[in-house]
C-alpha cells in the first residue's frame, strides 16, 4: 500500500544516476477554504524528504506548503550502480510517512 | 513483549523510525532531521548574508500559465556546495523548499512550486559556510495558492 504513492525512476548514464519522483500527496497550505463548508482545510503537507542508495544517504530535503501538489522531485548523485537499491521516504506534518524502493536501472 | 509493544506505542510520536519498524519496512539507515518550522513560518526573506553569484543556475519559465504548479531547477557549479534552499519572494511564507546534497551527490534539485503572484524566485547556496544567490523573476497570471 505505501509504494503507491510515490512513482521511482533512477536511471545511471555514465558516472551519474538520475532520480526522477513523483509523490502523491495533497500539499495543503492551510489557506484554503472548503467552498461548501466555509471551514480551512488543515494544513497537510509534506515536510521531509530522505533519499538513500546502498544503505547511504543520497539526498535529504526539507519542503515547505509551498510546494505544488503530488510534488515532483529530481536530483542527480554519482558512487551506484545499476542494480542497486534507492528508496525514497518522506514525512509530512501530521507524522504520517511512506517510502518505496526501485532498483537502479 | 508487553514492554516492547508499550515502548513502540509510546515512539508513535517520533515519526518516522517507529512507523517503518512497526511495518517491517527495513529500518531506516539515518532519522529524519528536525523539520525547520521557524524557516519556513517565516513571513519575510532574508538573504542579505549571501553574496550575488552568476555561478547559480535557476531554470524556471518567465510566465508561469498556472501558479499552483511552476517548474524549478537549480543548480550550480559552486565548489563544495552543500545544500540549495529555494524562497519565493511574495509568497506569504518565502521559504518553499531546502535540498542538502551529501558527498557525492550534484548540487542540483527540480522541482514544482506554487506561487501566489509575480515573484522572484530566489536561490542560495551553501557552501563551506559562505553563502551565494542568485534569483529569477516569474510572472503569474492565475495565482496557485487556491482561495
Amino acid at each position: 500500500m505505501a509504494k503507491n504513492s510515490i512513482k521511482i525512476r533512477a536511471k545511471k548514464k555514465g558516472d551519474v544516476v538520475t532520480v526522477k519522483a513523483l509523490i502523491k500527496h495533497p500539499m495543503e497550505t492551510g489557506l484554503r477554504k472548503n467552498k461548501k463548508t466555509g471551514k480551512v482545510i488543515p494544513a497537510h503537507f509534506i515536510q521531509s524528504i530522505m533519499c538513500e542508495s546502498n544503505g547511504k544517504s543520497v539526498l535529504d530535503a526539507q519542503w515547505g506548503a509551498s510546494v505544488s501538489k503530488n510534488p515532483y522531485l529530481s536530483f542527480k548523485f554519482g558512487g551506484a550502480n545499476k542494480g542497486d537499491s534507492f528508496k525514497l521516504t518522506w514525512s509530512d506534518n501530521t507524522g504520517k510517512s511512506e517510502s518505496n524502493e526501485v532498483k537502479i536501472k | 513483549m508487553l514492554n516492547r509493544r508499550d515502548f513502540l506505542k509510546n515512539s508513535m510520536g517520533a515519526g518516522a523510525v517507529a512507523v517503518a519498524a512497526t511495518c517491517g519496512i527495513l529500518t531506516p539507515v539515518s532519522v529524519f532531521a528536525a523539520w525547520n518550522k521557524a524557516a519556513f513560518d517565516a513571513k519575510t526573506m532574508d538573504v542579505s548574508g549571501a553574496s550575488a553569484s552568476d555561478k547559480i543556475k535557476i531554470k524556471a519559465p518567465d510566465i508561469a500559465e498556472n501558479g499552483a504548479v511552476v517548474p524549478v531547477t537549480v543548480s550550480t557549479d559552486i565548489a563544495g556546495a552543500k545544500s540549495v534552499s529555494i524562497y519565493t519572494e511574495k509568497n506569504g511564507t518565502p521559504l518553499t523548499a531546502v535540498f542538502n546534497f551529501p558527498e557525492g551527490t550534484h548540487a542540483y534539485a527540480s522541482t514544482r512550486i506554487k506561487m501566489g503572484k509575480t515573484s522572484n524566485i530566489v536561490a542560495v547556496v551553501d557552501a563551506g559556510g559562505k553563502h551565494y544567490k542568485a534569483h529569477k523573476e516569474v510572472k503569474v497570471t492565475i495565482g496557485g495558492c487556491g482561495g
